[in-house]
């Protein structure tokens, strides 16, 4: 196949991507701070433009680039998550960013760069690849975490995540070389050919290394000790981004590495995903009961969603990666709606983030009291919510395979979880009210609303996103 | 229409009534006025609809009627409802106690009545809709969705300790509908299908049902409750508002019995028989136990829900008892029970508007000042302790009959619990209602409103009906308990020839 080509059929978002990230630097660099509105604008439409292409998509999906890249229906689809994330993501940060006089247009460029990282992350196919992306998509993240300079702990944010984050590439490397001195190869499917004989002991040594870094990335116990910190720390439209797209392509590729290099070696990695997946809900349910502050019950939240997702992949097989691929779209729906609802907490001006903040909220708010109630309750996963959806799909699967302890943990988790979100509902519709919030941005409003009905009228229609997933998850076995 | 039945018009009528409460506007007295009558014109027309699928029901088949089925979610899962004559009384009961519950809180609930509307309406699609639901995962989310509205009828409108109370019924009850959500996964793990009526033919292996049994029990013990995971229940009742506490009582409790007879039982035959004893157990324990910490109550809604869990006691024992008056009997039982504690806690209602104060020790010789109230408190005391001609006293006597059969230690000890209930019903309404009128306070207690009288008045004349006519309940449900004592004692039969032969 040409070069341009596979370049138009196979690689055309992140061709998209990155042209568009260099015309904006361009312009960044030519209109200084006065450039932000345009850029801003343009990224929307630049990452919407490389949504489109993929939601047109039909070529048949290939491997490119010798081998480093593939293209096919999960990439797709995670790519889809990821972007929509990303859009969201500036959609609602602009608002914050003006309010706090960091309206550079830095951000959306930054944003773009992780976005293109995460693509090349969801759609590698060797291990070079695999740390491009990685790289890519952390170093723009690092970035983004210490954006508001000024402020302490976002500074604080930005260095720990750094410092964690150079520890889990470290991790990262480490354990491709493994791979690479064990089995000889570099390309995933050359692995698999490896490990379907025999797996070496230096093999399997490497591919815990590797998903111990991965596990870095999802923010997994017990390597999650960066979460709420960078949570709280990082400007609240960051950690949207953080919390949504992000994890949307750590999941990804750890799906992508142990179907397609370790398949054979399924007995080996199911006992660490389960061993994760356990310690990510008990740590989630647990330690997130005691916050005050709403972002950091989020990033325990997510530990715990995590948790629960990996279920679907301790199945190991088509109907777990459906699950996953279900799991994540919804979760990406809550995330999104719950950051749009904590960047609407503005008291005066001022943005506020406990949940104490929230107090009677019912009354001096309703609506807004109700699509939060209702997303707790979704993110606790009480039907008819779109959240019991994402949980039951994932469940199933582990039935299936027989895992019955892991999904008798897991639902367990689950309901000591949702302690924790009913006490938000409960702040916001049993107590007195607090202050009433400031009216929030059109954008915000929106998100809010449009997420919040999509989790109430999933089970109405829900065939779009099956379907997508169930294609996606055919994909890659 | 839209090929949906009429099943699906009774279940959805009162959202129609939601989006239409959701368009009124406004704090006055007109629109609230609006708010509350628009209300009860959804819940009289869902009753007046219910009835008429009542007298298209034939009584005389144990099988579904009014199917209705349409694809969902495209992989395995369907929209699926139904009635027979296990769930047709059930609905019945739901949408005749509404308009009731609405009656109840015409007054007595002032604050953001639109909300509270809204709340009951949705709990009552949602109650309907588990009676209804012939899909397992279709039955999970109307039976777990519940919790939202009810969470939030106790949490916002309850009494002090309202949030302790939500929190410990929302918390309990979903720890154990998760572990049947799990249970559901592995039937349909085996079966391939989450449809009940085919799910009802699966024979599960002895162990699985074991299992499945246990995780099933887990969900319904705590939903009816059962000793000693009962402990949520009269919390739940002392915070819940009026309409909360009957709507509680009458028809959520009722869904743990339900769900025995709709999936334990049938389902899992052979584990049902093996556990009888454990329920037995525990139902004994609660008619007992129970009844002897309503005696020592200080406050009368925490006395009726212990008497709840006393009554639910002889639901459980009634039920596994597996013959047909034992079965007869706890079905009946559960009807009675839903006009009986509704109309107590109604009857607590009415004093607790004008005295704000449900402590016993503050009342005293109200018959001298509320006759009429005196007589309906007293008629449903007693249907509540079981006297001949009311209610109360057809199902106890027939789930009492139906324990004899299967254990006579059993139904010894569970006889006892009928004089603890006369004793703890009797003191109270001593103590409430007789002697002199001391109290200060009382000297200006009114007697029932015409409002009041009317709420009271079909619930008077239905317990005195069907404690003599029980016959017409018993009909609705004759068919459908034969037939699976009939499809139980075949199976178990046949494990036991199998058992022999090997």
């Amino acid at each position: 196949m040409p070069f341009f080509v596979q370049l138009a059929h196979h690689f055309l978002p992140e061709t998209i991507l990155a042209v568009g990230v260099l015309v904006l630097i361009l312009i960044g660099a030519w209109r200084g701070e006065r450039g932000f509105g345009l850029v801003d604008e343009m990224a929307v439409g630049i990452l919407g433009l490389a949504l489109v292409t993929i939601a047109l998509s039909s070529t048949p999906g290939a491997s490119v680039f010798d081998g480093a890249y593939v293209d096919d229906g999960f990439s797709r689809f995670m790519k889809a998550l990821t972007l929509i994330g990303a859009i969201v993501s500036i959609l609602l940060s602009v608002d914050w960013l003006q309010r706090n006089g960091l309206e550079k247009f830095e951000y959306p460029v930054l944003i773009i760069l992780s976005t293109l990282g995460m693509l090349l992350l969801i759609s590698a196919d060797n291990l070079i690849a695999l740390y491009l992306g990685l790289e890519l998509m952390s170093l723009a993240l690092y970035v983004m975490a210490a954006f508001a300079r000024d402020d302490g702990k976002s500074s604080e944010a930005g260095l720990k995540y750094f410092v964690l984050g150079a520890l889990s590439s470290g991790m990262m490397l480490y354990g491709a070389s493994l791979l690479y001195g064990f089995a000889g190869t570099i390309s995933f499917s050359g692995i698999a050919a490896v490990v379907s004989t025999s797996a070496p002991i230096g093999v399997i040594f490497g591919l815990v290394f590797v998903l111990a870094a991965l596990a870095f990335k999802m923010s997994a116990a017990p390597f999650h000790m960066w979460t709420p910190d960078v949570y709280q720390g990082a400007p609240t439209p960051v950690t949207a981004f953080f919390a949504s797209a992000a994890k949307m392509a750590a999941v990804a590729i750890t799906l992508r590495l142990v179907f397609t290099a370790f398949p054979s070696a399924k007995d080996q990695w199911r006992q660490i995903v389960v061993f994760i997946s356990i310690a990510s809900m008990l740590l989630g349910s647990f330690a997130a009961i005691g916050q005050e502050n709403i972002k950091r019950l989020m990033a325990y939240s997510s530990i715990g969603h995590m948790g629960f997702a990996l279920i679907g992949l301790a199945a190991a097989d088509e109907a777990g990666v459906r699950g996953v691929a279900i799991y994540l779209t919804i979760y990406l729906i809550m995330t999104l709606g719950t950051f749009a609802a904590i960047l609407a907490m503005r008291v005066q001006g001022r943005y506020v983030e406990n949940v104490a903040d929230l107090a009677g909220l019912s009354r001096t708010n309703g609506w807004m009291a109700f699509f939060l109630a209702m997303l707790m309750f979704s993110l606790a996963g009480v039907p008819p919510l779109a959240g019991f959806f994402a949980k039951y799909y994932v469940l199933l699967a582990a039935v299936d395979a027989g895992l019955f302890s892991l999904a008798v943990i897991g639902v367990l988790a689950s309901a000591v979880a949702a302690y924790y979100y009913l006490r938000v509902v409960k702040v916001m519709y049993f107590d007195e009210p607090a202050p009433a919030f400031d009216r929030a941005p059109m954008a915000v409003r929106a998100v809010l609303a449009v997420s919040t009905l999509a989790l109430l009228g999933f089970w109405v229609y829900p065939t779009p996103v099956m379907d997508a997933a169930a294609a996606a998850a055919k994909s890659l076995f | 229409m839209f090929g949906f039945g009429i099943l699906s018009g009774v279940i959805f009528l009162p959202l129609v009534g939601v989006a239409f409460l959701l368009t009124q506007k406004g704090d006055d007295d007109a629109s609230l006025r609006n708010i509350r009558w628009a209300t009860l014109a959804t819940t009289l027309t869902t009753f007046a609809l219910s009835l008429f699928i009542w007298s298209g029901f034939d009584q005389t088949s144990a099988a579904f009627q009014f199917v209705e089925q349409k694809n969902w979610l495209g992989s395995g899962l369907v929209y699926k409802m139904g009635v027979d004559g296990f769930s047709m009384p059930f609905v019945l009961l739901t949408t005749f106690l509404m308009p009731f519950a609405i009656l109840a809180s015409w007054d007595s609930v002032q604050k953001r009545v639109k909300e509270y509307m809204i709340a009951f309406l949705v709990l009552e699609t949602l109650m309907i809709g588990v009676f209804c639901a012939l899909d397992l995962v279709l039955f999970y989310l109307f039976f777990e969705g519940g919790l939202i509205p009810m969470f939030l009828i106790i949490g916002i409108w309850g009494g002090k300790r309202r949030v302790y109370a939500s929190f410990k019924f929302f918390l309990y009850t979903l720890v154990g509908s998760l572990l049947m959500l799990v249970a559901i996964l592995a039937m349909y793990g085996k079966a391939g299908t989450t449809d009940i009526t085919v799910l009802l033919n699966t024979d599960f292996p002895k162990e699985m049902q074991t299992w499945l049994w246990l995780a099933f029990f887990a969900s319904f013990a705590v939903k009816m409750p059962m000793w000693p995971v009962h402990t949520w229940l009269p919390d739940a009742h002392v915070e819940a508002p009026t309409a909360g506490s009957v709507i509680l009582a009458a028809i959520l409790l009722k869904m743990g019995g339900y769900g025995f007879i709709r999936f334990s039982l049938p389902m899992f035959p052979d584990a049902s028989t093996h556990f009888a004893p454990l329920i037995y157990a525990l139902s004994v324990i609660a008619i007992v136990y129970t009844s002897l910490v309503a005696l020592v109550q200080e406050d009368i809604k925490k006395l009726i829900a212990y008497s709840s869990v006393a009554h639910m006691g002889y639901v459980t024992m009634g039920l596994f008892t597996l013959n047909a008056q034992g079965m007869q009997g706890a079905i009946f039982q559960m009807i009675s029970h839903g006009f009986v504690s509704g109309a107590l806690f109604l009857c607590v209602g009415v004093i607790y508007d004008r005295m704000h104060t449900r402590e016993i020790a503050a009342y005293g010789g109200l018959v001298n000042r509320m006759p009429i109230y005196a007589f309906v408190f007293m008629l449903f005391t007693m249907a509540n302790v079981g006297l001949p001609g009311t209610t109360g006293f057809i199902g106890e006597f027939l789930s009492l009959a139906g324990a004899f059969q299967a254990s006579s230690w059993v139904a010894l000890i569970a006889t006892s619990g009928v004089i603890f209930s006369a004793a703890y019903a009797l003191y109270l309404y001593r103590r409430v209602i007789c002697g002199a009128l001391e109290k200060p306070s009382l000297m200006t207690i009114t007697d029932l409103t015409p409002r009041e009288i009317a709420i009271f008045a079909p619930l008077v004349l239905i317990t005195i009906y069907y404690g003599v006519q029980p016959q017409a309940i018993l009909n609705a449900t004759q068919a459908s308990v034969d037939n699976l004592i009939q499809t139980h004692t075949a199976l178990i039969d046949a494990v036991k020839l199998a058992a022999a032969g090997q």
